[in-house]
């Protein structure tokens, strides 16, 4: 495989400069919140870890309508990154809602609208990745794989605006909300300081994490490629 | 005044799976792409193996 482009190893130290920054400002600038205690600092990564997985679900989306415009086999490479990351972190922001709920909600899990959404999505990109690896052919396989993108987004804004179309348990931070539902709170300049960076970090590492996926993609395919040289 | 709650291990429960499952995330990037350069490398040497038998 060729080097890495200068421009990536300058994102990589971007990255990680800013992640870095970030975990500062988690855990040595932000307040802690007076009702809640340490646990509330989970809402910083939690949230941006939302953040990174819908990025990566609508990349998919804009990857998938490329693919069929173009008919470009990198696009299935950015599609099918951009949901593998996009699945991590969701991952990431569900195990995290679980614990940041257990000592505000006194319960690991419920069935509110916004946790049964994000399962639900979380799911259904879950399906992707698998159903993917029963097609053989390539070009049915990117096709299938930019269909399924398409309409599987359905889930993200569903997820995304559940907690402001439902009742729920869920504390809606940005934008208002019932601030009597437990959980919830107001935030300060430091604490929107800390969630800005904390955004623009994790924004950072999926650009990052996505270029080198596709290159990890790149290289599989020519790696069939060869293989298939060798074959006939 | 009320103290805040103390849920200082809920705090590092949440950081250590932030962290872990980025971390193994990365890894499987690593360690896949060290496979796949593995497999290129071999294809090569086959292929070269194939052009010294005279294949076409």
């Amino acid at each position: 495989m060729k080097s890495q482009p200068r421009l990536l190893i300058g994102l990589d130290v971007v990255t990680v400069l800013v992640m870095a920054v970030a975990t500062y400002m988690v855990f040595g600038y932000a307040p802690i919140e007076r009702v809640m205690g340490a646990v509330q600092k989970v809402f910083y990564f939690h949230v941006a870890a939302g953040w990174v997985g819908m990025l990566g679900f609508l990349a998919a989306v804009v990857a998938g309508v490329a693919y069929l415009v173009s008919r470009k086999p990198v696009w299935d490479l950015v599609g099918l990154g951009a949901i593998e990351i996009g699945l991590t972190f969701m991952l990431i922001n569900i195990i995290t809602g679980s614990i940041w709920a257990r000592p505000i909600w006194n319960t690991w899990w419920t069935w509110d609208p916004r946790l049964t959404t994000a399962t639900i999505m979380e799911l259904l990109y879950a399906a992707y990745l698998m159903l993917r690896q029963g097609i053989e052919d390539p070009e049915r396989r990117a096709r299938f794989g930019a269909v399924y993108a398409i309409i599987g987004f359905i889930s993200v804004p569903l997820t995304f605006f559940s907690i402001r179309i439902y009742r729920t348990i869920h504390p809606v931070v940005i934008g208002g909300g019932d601030p009597t539902v437990s959980g919830s709170f107001s935030m300060t300049p430091a604490m929107g300081a800390t969630f800005a960076v904390s955004l623009v970090a994790f924004s950072f590492l999926f650009a990052s994490l996505l270029w080198h996926r596709i290159r990890l993609g790149q290289l599989g395919a020519r790696v069939e490629q060869m293989k298939l040289k060798l074959t006939e | 005044m009320d103290t805040p709650a103390n849920t200082v291990a809920y705090m590092i429960a949440g950081y250590a799976v932030i962290f872990g499952v980025m971390l193994i995330y990365i890894v499987s990037l690593v360690v896949r792409h060290r496979n796949l350069r593995q497999e290129e490398q071999l294809l090569e040497e086959l292929q070269k193996e194939e052009k010294k038998a005279g294949k076409p």
